[in-house]
């Protein structure tokens, strides 16, 4: 019998950094299994048993990528039933939380989300209005949900890598007749930046970019970080929505964000006002973000900008 | 067709918002009409347009569960467009969460639906401005065991079927349900329209209809702080962050930008 269960979609060759961290909170709760979808590699099955997973679940069905989220919420509901897992967690993604809201449906089941930090008896801790309270809340049901956001532990392997044991879980018929058919599906451009909401810096541009995210752009790749941006700047079509950060984009929450030509209205603000450290460079001394900013330059980010990046390039070699 | 949109009144975001009471709920003075709702409103009146308006028997029912204050977001959404309103309200609401509030607003198009005209599409925004979790559309549709489509930022439906397209993530997706259907959308899909002083005048004529729990057929214990499956222990106001040091450029602020960022040890 697991306490937590781990629910891994489809990584690929390599497991994500998010997942590491999903399997390393789930140790603390108990003994630990992963519903897992896609193919599993013997890398990724080492993997999962160097960070404590004792069994492996996978679907009986291939083609659950093909529905929106139903399926796989069933799956997942049967894959609790047979580890008897009273913890389940998923990673923040939109999917993520789609699919914990109807798995608590499914199992009488509380869901928490947006959670920061994760405590042995369940007990989750968030933030919640755009950063202005932190929260503890839990679940008062016998299994807790939880899709906890990246980058708030730091992964940790447990050592010996076994290769867990495996199980196939038999995907409930009628599971897909409910759900959403994907019809087609394009992979966008991959940029080969660290993706956004998962990213350990992210510099993003606002309205005083005017048009030419490229300084924005080379700082972030020196860095290694994502590029974000502001409302405005994507609404201007300088850059796609994918890299909107606030309150109706992507919340991030990384060790380092750098604020280049964005004012920091309130909801810029809210998506970005958990980072760690946070750097603002703007030509306006009276720009909001100048008063949550660690470190506030006032100047033109097309010479503050660029010469950093070269600065950067030159102490690195 | 026969559209339900779902509006929450939610603390402007504008100002602090707080959170108040035994049970750390969100304090609901200084409301308004939930942002992302309007782009909700605005795909449904679109699609009534497109199949004929009210003419051609296609209804708008903007749907919120809330507080006395909360019909005021019903009353926003018929003075932008929404045929008529319904407003779930009853003390034991108070502090519902996502698993209440979805059994309560389940019940709500249940209750809808049972005029011999059953809903056919249930429309959301992609989240709520105050809560934020995005777990209604998914959690309303495993109750209501309708299809869910969320984050659609196009929306078409041709006879018994709806459309989609979703950018979100990875993928760029087209996607197909049948109706009965939830389908949440971004702020992609439309420019919303403001309230003209016609719609104004007009709204003062359209229809708010107001349910209680009994309504509806859902007893007290099942909706509320009771009937919720998630509790918050605590809440505390994070401390505001204060600003740090603030230079001005004088030809060498990238140096010292980078000088910070080693200090930090952040490079």
């Amino acid at each position: 019998m697991a306490n937590a269960l781990v629910f891994i979609d489809n990584p690929g060759a390599a497991l994500k950094k998010s997942s590491l961290e999903l399997l390393t909170i789930a140790r603390s709760l108990g003994e630990t299994a992963v519903a897992f979808t896609g193919e599993l590699n013997d890398d990724v099955a080492a993997t999962l048993g160097a960070y404590g997973a004792t069994t492996v679940y996978l679907p009986s069905e291939e083609d659950l990528d093909n529905y929106l989220v139903g399926p796989k919420a069933a799956y997942l509901a049967a894959a609790v039933a047979s580890s008897g897992a009273t913890a389940v967690l998923l990673d923040n993604s939109p999917e993520g939380k789609e699919i914990a809201g109807r798995l608590g449906i499914k199992l009488n089941a509380g869901v928490i989300t947006d959670v920061v930090g994760v405590e042995a008896d369940g007990t989750a801790h968030k933030s919640v209005l755009a950063g202005s309270y932190n929260t503890t809340a839990k679940a008062t049901t016998p299994v807790t949900v939880l899709s906890v956001k990246a980058n708030n532990v730091e992964p940790s392997p447990v050592g010996a890598a076994a290769a867990p044991a495996t199980a196939t879980i038999e995907v409930p018929a009628g599971a897909i007749a409910n759900s959403a058919r994907i019809a087609a599906r394009t992979e966008k451009p991959v940029s080969g930046r660290p993706d956004l909401s998962e990213a350990r810096i992210v510099v993003a541009g606002g309205r005083g970019v005017d048009g030419d995210f490229a300084p924005v752009e080379e700082l972030a790749d020196a860095l290694g970080a994502a590029v974000g941006a502001s409302r405005a700047a994507t609404d201007a079509g300088w850059i796609g929505h994918d890299a909107q950060v606030g309150q109706t984009g992507v919340t991030v929450s990384p060790q380092l964000y750098i604020s280049a030509g964005i004012s920091g209205a309130i909801q810029q603000k809210a998506g970005m006002q958990t980072s760690k450290v946070i750097v603002a460079i703007n030509k306006d001394a009276e720009s909001p973000v100048f008063e949550i900013a660690d470190y506030g330059i006032i100047g033109d980010l097309f010479k503050v900008l660029p010469q950093a990046t070269a600065e950067i390039k030159k102490r690195k070699g | 067709m026969k559209i339900v949109v779902l509006v929450k009144h939610v603390p402007d975001a504008q100002f602090d918002r707080h959170i108040t009471g035994s049970g750390n709920t969100t304090d609901r003075d200084e409301s308004i009409l939930s942002e992302l709702d309007e782009y909700a409103l605005e795909a449904a009146l679109q699609l009534a347009e497109e199949h004929g308006g009210p003419k051609a028997g296609n209804e708008v029912i903007a749907l919120s569960m809330g507080p006395s204050g909360a019909v005021n977001a019903v009353k926003k959404s018929l003075q932008i467009g929404a045929y008529s309103g319904v407003h779930l309200s009853d003390d034991a609401l108070a502090g519902s969460d996502a698993a209440a509030t979805s059994l309560a607003l389940a019940a709500a198009i249940r209750h809808i639906s049972a005029d011999g005209r059953p809903v056919d599409l249930v429309l959301t925004g992609m989240a709520s401005t105050d809560g934020e979790t995005s777990l209604i559309p998914a959690q309303l549709a495993e109750r209501l065991s309708y299809p869910q489509v969320t984050f659609a930022s196009s929306l078409e439906v041709a006879g018994n079927q709806v459309t989609a397209r979703r950018d979100a993530g990875a993928f760029s997706e087209t996607v197909e349900a049948q109706l009965p259907a939830v389908v949440s959308v971004t702020d992609q899909i439309n420019e919303p329209r403001y309230p003209n002083f016609k719609g104004i005048l007009a709204a003062k004529k359209k229809k708010i209809a107001s349910l209680s729990l009994s309504d509806i057929g859902v007893d007290a214990s099942q909706v509320g702080l009771a009937g919720s499956w998630t509790v918050v222990e605590s809440a505390e106001a994070r401390p505001p962050r204060t600003a740090g040091t603030i230079i001005t450029d004088d030809g060498d602020a990238g140096i010292k930008l980078v000088d910070f960022l080693a200090a930090q040890k952040l490079l």
